[in-house]
């Protein structure tokens, strides 16, 4: 937080007296976006276009760069964000299946958790399906969220076929007339192969019982993540054609800069943010209130 | 952003071609080069810059002309350097208590519940220890019974106590137990936290105090991006940690933040776990590392274990 306050005075000391931004006034924006994780490629995208910028309009303040800096940041954003949903609700299409996705430990189960009580609180009907068959204890952690929710779950024992749950959960959900379904996934590194295709056969099975299903591939994001959230979104997107992003741990220092590279270099809309552990902590994405806690002392 | 460092350099040291040495000019545009590929592979910004500057001091008035080519130069200036950062010989544990206990510590998600479980089960079949499994992780659902499926898996006996909050009294009760019991290995379960949440910076540092640890270990996920400092430093202000965990890199992640890391604390890295199951735990390697942040193919040897 503290390199923020430094930027904003390194960026005025530089850009005073200067009748353009220099070189080093750049160093120190190309400073800022790095150690946020934008990354390289973007940080250098999100450069030029200031350059050309400057180059147009001749002059420029800190003031000035400051806004434009948030336009061009927020511009990279719109391009994929640009409904931005303002709360959490579902297309009217009975069941809504979403299936979760993402690496170990970013926050699947927790999000699932969180998002079921926004649904159930809009009056939706809500069932989970405890799809991670894996990891220890993964089924008794969705178990008590289903619990404090107070929503019905289907699951199977531990080691039984994921696809299968998922196949269930559907099944019964439809049986139960249910608004939305929700399938909880085990956490799985992107190159593993194996466990890739066992997440396009999850997904594939549920086509069984609902033609389109899933409505919803949500990939989850652990906001303190670097460049390798990159690899994470393109190889989740070939296994499942990932729909949106939910970016977790937000409430943390980390200030989860790589979605603006993500943004940019593909087309999948953030839809939610977790900032906390709590059941209450997920809020719906606003990019504007995102771009601003960039430059947020 | 996977490019492979040394094509990179190659090219960059292109406009070295036909200098005798390399000097202040002519390789500020291959330092720019490094310093992007650090950055890429999430070594944080600032440490990335003092240490293109420490291998520009390296290089500047080498002889450009005598051996290698420039690239593989600068290249093995780099590697050399990086290598020497990360540390030297792998570091064991401190494991002369009696009980030993040893504490583990990180954000949320990090690993170290697995971790727990792969170090008693490392220490029971390689060092012939009796370990005990604590489950200090009151919070997270159903933490405790994760502990309990993970030693059930590898046979060791995990302290728990449901209807107790007091991670502190937890810690205290389970050393009890394992002196009257005869185990002479304690780990240490807690809970993930934020660097930023005091309550619960303030909760662990009451256990470290109550049970003086010989290990606090601070457990932390290889694909951590440019905020791995900022952690870092805040668990090692409150803790004094005595090493590093570096988890998750069976991913392709280049692990950046390990360089980071060791920079800002100046901890040893002791142990990486590269895999979900119990076998998947080494020892660190400074110089695999070494290769692996700069894209040089450690990757191959951590192929799928799962
Ligand atoms: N501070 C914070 N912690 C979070 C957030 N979301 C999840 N967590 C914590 O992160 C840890 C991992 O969350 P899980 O929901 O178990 O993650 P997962 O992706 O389901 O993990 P696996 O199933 O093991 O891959 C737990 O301790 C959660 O409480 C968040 O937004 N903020
Ligand atoms: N691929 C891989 N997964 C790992 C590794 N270590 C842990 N995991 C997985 O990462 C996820 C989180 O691990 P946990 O051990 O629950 O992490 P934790 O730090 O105890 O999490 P909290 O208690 O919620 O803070 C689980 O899905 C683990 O299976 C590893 O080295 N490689
Ligand atoms: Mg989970
Ligand atoms: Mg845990």
């Amino acid at each position: 937080e503290k390199t923020n306050t430094n930027f904003l005075n390194k960026l005025g000391k530089a850009v005073a007296g200067k009748s353009k931004v220099d070189d080093e006034v750049l160093d120190s924006l190309e400073e800022i976006l790095v150690s946020s994780d934008v990354g390289v490629a973007t940080t250098i995208k999100i450069i030029d276009r200031i350059e050309e910028r400057v180059a147009r309009d001749k002059y420029l303040g800190t003031e000035e760069l400051n806004t434009i800096l948030r336009e061009e940041i927020a511009g990279l954003m719109s391009e994929t964000n640009s409904g931005d949903a303002t709360d959490f609700s579902v297309p009217a299409k009975k069941p809504y299946v979403i299936m979760v996705v993402g690496v170990n430990g970013v926050g699947k189960t927790t999000t699932i958790g969180k998002l079921a009580y926004q649904f159930k609180k809009k009056g939706l009907n809500v069932v989970l399906g405890a799809g991670d068959t894996f990891r220890a204890a993964a089924i008794d952690q969705l178990q008590i969220w289903a619990d404090r929710v107070d929503v019905p779950i289907v699951k199977q024992q531990m080691g039984s076929d994921p696809a299968s749950v998922a196949f269930d959960t559907v099944q019964s959900a439809v049986k139960m007339n249910a608004d939305v379904v929700i399938i909880d996934t085990a956490g799985r590194l992107h190159n593993k192969v194996n466990l890739m295709n066992e997440l396009t056969k999850v997904k594939r099975v549920m086509q069984k019982v609902v033609d389109d299903a899933p409505d919803e591939v949500l990939l989850v994001l652990d906001g303190s993540t670097g460049q390798n959230a990159f690899e994470q979104a393109k190889q989740f997107t070939a296994a499942t054609e990932v729909t949106s992003l939910a970016v977790t741990k937000l409430d943390g220092t980390a200030k989860g800069g790589v979605v603006i590279g993500i943004s940019d270099q593909f087309q999948i809309p953030v839809k939610y943010i977790g900032v906390g552990e709590g059941i209450e902590d997920l809020q719906v994405f606003n990019k504007i209130e995102f771009v601003d806690s960039f430059f947020r002392v | 952003m996977f490019d492979n460092l040394s094509d990179k350099l190659d090219k960059a040291m292109h406009v070295l071609k036909g200098h005798g040495q390399i000097t202040e000019v002519n390789v500020a545009e291959t330092l720019k080069e490094i310093r992007r590929a650090l950055v890429d592979a999430d070594v944080n910004y600032k440490i990335a810059k003092d240490f293109t500057s420490t291998v520009k001091e390296k290089a500047l008035g080498q002889d450009v002309l005598t051996a290698l080519k420039p690239g593989q130069l600068m290249t093995k200036l780099v590697k050399d350097e990086l290598t020497q950062l990360m540390g030297g010989e792998a570091e064991g544990l401190n494991l002369s208590g009696n009980p030993s206990v040893i504490l583990m510590s990180g954000l949320q998600g990090s690993g170290k519940t697995t971790f727990s479980g792969k170090l008693a089960n490392f220490l029971k079949t390689k060092k012939t220890k009796k370990p005990l499994l604590v489950a200090c992780d009151v919070y997270r659902p159903a933490a405790i019974d994760q502990l309990h499926v993970v030693g059930d898996q590898i046979g060791v006996e995990v302290y728990s106590n449901k209807e107790e909050k007091d991670p502190v009294k937890i810690s205290e009760a389970a050393i009890a137990h394992a002196k009257a019991n005869g185990f002479n290995v304690v780990i240490i379960d807690t809970a993930g936290r934020l660097a930023v949440d005091q309550a619960m910076m303030n909760e662990i540092a009451a256990i470290h105090k109550a049970i003086e640890p010989q290990e606090t270990l601070f457990v932390v996920d290889s694909m951590t991006g440019q905020d791995a400092v900022n952690t870092a430093k805040a668990f090692n202000d409150v803790l004094n940690f005595d090493g590093v965990i570096l988890t998750k890199l069976d991913g392709d992640t280049r692990g950046g933040a390990a360089l980071s890391i060791k920079t800002v604390v100046d901890k040893p890295i002791k142990f990486i776990g590269t895999g979900e199951r119990m076998e998947a735990i080494d020892v660190f390697y400074p110089s695999r590392m070494a290769d692996r942040i700069l894209g040089m193919g450690d990757v191959v040897s951590l192929v799928e274990r799962a």
